[in-house]
């Protein structure tokens, strides 16, 4: 094979989940058409809506995914994210409700200045939150040298556990405690119309390409695919991979801080300790379709980003055609396995 | 010679665009130990695989025993009686060394394992390599690697193997493992078990084989008898061009003391170590496996934790790290390509550079170009040949990664480079290239402690070379006052010279 072919054929292949993403879009979108058609209303997958709910929907997994794409390159995993998500969110509702009766004076005197600060002390609350989630597993992981499904598998639990504590017996309510502003942060049809898709959908994707860019320019981006890729050849060329772990799952937990203000804006204002149960597997998911490999080295960004997407069209399309939530489970566990299927195929491929 | 018990007629198998294997011939016959000869890539890996059944062949025939044998899998290699020996062994490591052996052929009544049955068969495979001494119940994980290599070799016999293919058996073995295995192969030659033995020594070729095959560039180069036919006869079949040096040197001197161990000791070994490098100095460091050869070498740099003594470089003492180490000029090159030394689905340029990614950043942002730039100039420097700088390390030949490994120390600009194994399993061709660059490194005023497992190579590359023994330095003497049997008779720590004489032909070139 020629360089310039071999090269075409590598982008191909990196190009690999969009293209996936392209192909279940028309898909999808040609079924529903087809069913529109015979049930004699106007088709509505290929359309603006459409592609906002999708799009706002999915950049909740998506900016989860951001951070578990990291983890999945530095050869770890992150069962904790879905319980995590929501123990930020609980602690961002926590901060509003608890916030708002300290900050009444405040208020009364300044309205804007007083909410301006309330958000941020609880949207920073939610993103700490996030952050020191993400050392926990990180510094167990590095100082107790175990494996990071188990210390996430406990993490789990326990932040679940923490964020039932916070909570008490029921979910955190800050019903009319939080601005507009916040709350229309996941709105699919964003208020100004010029900004197209909600204000949640921008703040992924310019994430998105910070964190793409971090992994193919920066020092330390270098070192998240070194570790993964083999951890005994990282440590021998001097990489301290301790630090470098820990730095990556406290950013991972910054990212389930910003997934678990999307979820608190998705409840209208209420953190719930118990709502992310299972939301790790989505995340998870979203990054193996993209490509990464759960045995470290390899995953991108745009993959990942892709891979989210798929399952939020897979999610959207099925409700317009009218298919039941247990055939979604089924495609979407089928798409996973496919996607990595297809991949060990390209390996196979490559290397003969 | 009798029928042969293998032949293979003609065998040809293309992969895209190179010709991998082109009208191979050859026979082997009962009772013989054939050489496959050849540089990496010739082609030796291609043919074994279409041997094993692991590769279709696209052309030719082979026949087992005078009947015709078709391979469709791994399993077909196993009922004609074919078994094969790695380099890199296939073991499970938390299995017994009789699970290992039985592993696929339990035997079992309606899926319950017979203990019983299979351990008199163990014993008995292990009795006829002369190991009686294996324990059935060890895991395979305690043994060395010359004991597992047994345990393979075991494996083969309970299948019935008619047909024992070596794939670089010694290459990590020390020496004391290389006679016994030898031992042991004498035995199957005797056993009437035909051999296929691949290997780089050509020494122990000599040593061991009654016939030869040459492999270059898919072709049979050569073939016949090693009786009458000289080494030099055999390095021209292999490189196409004949050899006037294989061990190249540089002119270099030693000048002042650059590194310093002093009551140097690990967890467990090494014990005590003195020693000193100086500028411009090669010393090889001598031992057999679990001499701690390797446990010095990772000590010093950090990697594994030390109990007590000291290190000093250029005069200041360091607290091993390999961050610090590195920072102080020293670089570590792992006798593991696979899994340390190279992260192999990174990149070459990722490999070769991270160590030393500072040049290329700016508050932590790298500038790729000019890091390309330097790789290029790098994989110039060493000859290393890729498509680029870009390719993955794992699409490499062993040679070109041994050489991206030996890269990153050179762009680190280590002042000290601790050398394990440098040569293993890579061709004569890049052993040459790699004496040469050690030369080199040497005559520009830099360190190099060399351990290898392969004497002659010590004894021509080296100035001074230092034998370990369980843990503690035996003796360190210039490499002219050593021969390989001294070599071994201080690492086997063995009193009365020439009782265990070396099964390796001394082949020391003048310099």
């Amino acid at each position: 094979m020629t360089n310039g072919r071999k090269r075409i054929t590598k982008l191909l292949w990196s190009l690999g989940p969009l293209l996936g993403l392209v192909v279940v879009v028309l898909v999808f979108g040609l079924i529903e058409y087809k069913v529109a058609g015979d049930e004699n209303r106007p088709a509505r997958f290929f359309t603006l809506e459409s592609a906002q709910a999708v799009l706002s929907y999915t950049s909740l997994v998506g900016v989860a995914a951001l951070g578990m794409t990291l983890i999945i390159i530095a050869g770890g995993i992150d069962l904790s994210a879905g319980t995590a998500i929501a123990l930020t969110a609980t602690v961002t509702a926590w901060f509003y409700r608890e916030g708002f009766a300290y900050t009444e004076t405040w208020r009364a005197d300044s309205p804007l200045l007083g909410t301006v600060t309330l958000s941020l002390v609880a949207i920073l609350g939610g993103m700490i939150t996030g952050c020191l989630c993400g050392f926990i597993n990180g510094g167990l992981i590095s100082l107790l040298r175990l494996v990071p499904f188990i210390v996430t598998l406990g993490t789990m639990t326990a932040f679940q556990g923490i964020g039932r504590t916070i909570a008490g017996d029921t979910p955190v309510r800050a019903f009319g405690k939080v601005p507009d502003a916040v709350l229309s942060l996941q709105q699919p049809y964003p208020d100004p119309e010029w900004l197209v898709v909600s204000p949640g959908v921008w703040i992924m994707l310019i994430l998105g390409c910070l964190v793409a860019l971090m992994l193919r320019y920066t020092v330390f981006g270098r070192h998240v695919y070194a570790i993964g890729s083999n951890e005994a050849t990282a440590r021998l060329c001097g990489i301290n991979v301790v630090r470098t772990r820990i730095w990556v799952y406290t950013l991972a937990g910054l990212f389930v801080g910003v997934a678990g203000l999307y979820q608190f804006t998705v409840l209208a204002g209420e953190g719930d300790p118990a709502s992310g149960l299972g939301l790790e597997l989505q995340v998870i998911a979203a990054v193996v379709i993209g490509g990464g490999s759960l045995n470290g080295g390899r995953g991108s960004i745009l993959g990942t980003i892709s891979g989210a997407c798929i399952m939020g069209v897979i999610q959207h399309g099925s409700v317009l055609i009218g298919v039941a939530d247990r055939y979604q489970d089924i495609l979407i566990g089928m798409i996973i396995i496919a996607a990595v299927t297809l991949d060990q195929f390209r390996v196979r491929l490559q290397s003969s | 010679m009798t029928a042969p018990l293998l032949g293979m007629h003609g065998i040809g198998k293309r992969f895209g665009a190179t010709q991998a294997l082109d009208d191979v011939s050859f026979q082997l016959g009962a009772g013989r130990v054939m050489a496959l000869i050849g540089e990496n890539g010739a082609g030796k890996s291609t043919l074994m695989k279409v041997l094993s059944g692991a590769c279709p062949a696209d052309r030719g025939q082979m026949e087992v025993a005078g009947r015709p044998y078709r391979p469709t899998g791994p399993h077909s290699a196993r009922d004609a009686g074919i078994a094969m020996i790695y380099q890199e062994l296939n073991l499970a490591p938390d299995l017994s060394v009789e699970d290992n052996i039985m592993l696929g052929q339990e035997h079992q009544r309606q899926g319950i394992l017979l203990r019983s049955r299979q351990r008199p068969r163990v014993l008995e495979a292990l009795a006829r390599l002369g190991h009686p001494e294996l324990h059935p119940e060890t895991p395979v994980r305690q043994l060395s690697v010359g004991a597992r290599q047994l345990v393979e070799i075991a494996r083969a016999l309970i299948q019935q193997a008619s047909v024992i293919v070596f794939d670089e058996p010694t290459s990590s073995l020390a020496s004391q493992d290389v006679t016994r295995l030898f031992e042991v192969i004498s035995r199957l030659r005797d056993d009437g078990i035909g051999i296929v033995y691949i290997s780089h020594f050509l020494e122990e070729v000599r040593t061991l084989c009654d016939d030869y095959t040459v492999l270059r560039d898919g072709q049979v180069a050569g073939t016949g008898s090693l009786q009458g036919t000289s080494e030099a006869d055999i390095i021209s079949m292999m490189v196409g061009r004949s050899v006037d040096e294989l061990f190249p040197t540089v002119p270099h001197s030693p000048g002042d003391a650059l590194l310093d161990l002093s009551g140097l000791c690990g967890r467990a070994i090494p014990r005590d170590i003195d020693l000193t490098l100086h500028q411009g100095e090669i010393l090889g460091v001598a031992g057999l496996v679990g001499a701690g050869r390797t446990e010095l070498l990772r000590c010093l740099f950090g990697l594994d934790p030390i109990a007590s003594g000291t290190v000093c470089i250029g005069g200041i003492t360091r607290t091993p790290a390999p961050r610090t180490m590195i920072n102080a000029g020293l670089s570590f090159v792992s006798e593991d390509r696979k899994d340390e030394g190279l992260a192999q689905q990174r990149s070459i340029a990722d490999n070769i550079t991270y160590s030393r990614l500072k040049p290329y950043g700016r508050l932590g942002w790298l500038n790729l170009r000019r890091r390309s730039q330097a790789v290029s100039e790098c994989m110039q420097q060493l000859e290393i040949k890729a498509v680029s700088g870009q390719q993955s390390v794992w699409e490499l030949s062993g040679g070109n990664q041994q050489k991206v490994a030996l890269a990153r120390a050179l762009h680190q600009n280590a002042q000290v480079l601790l050398l394990d194994e440098p040569t293993r399993g890579i061709d004569v061709g890049t052993k040459a290239e790699v004496y040469r660059l050690i030369g080199e490194q040497a005559a520009d005023g830099k360190g190099v402690l060399f351990v290898s497992s392969y004497a002659p190579e010590l004894l021509a590359v080296c100035d001074r070379v230092a034998v370990l023994a369980r843990g503690r330095l035996q003796e360190v003497r210039p490499a002219s006052e050593w021969t390989e049997e001294s070599l071994l008779n201080c690492a086997t720590g063995s009193t009365t010279a020439g009782s265990s004489t070396s099964m390796i032909e001394t082949t020391r070139p003048s310099r």
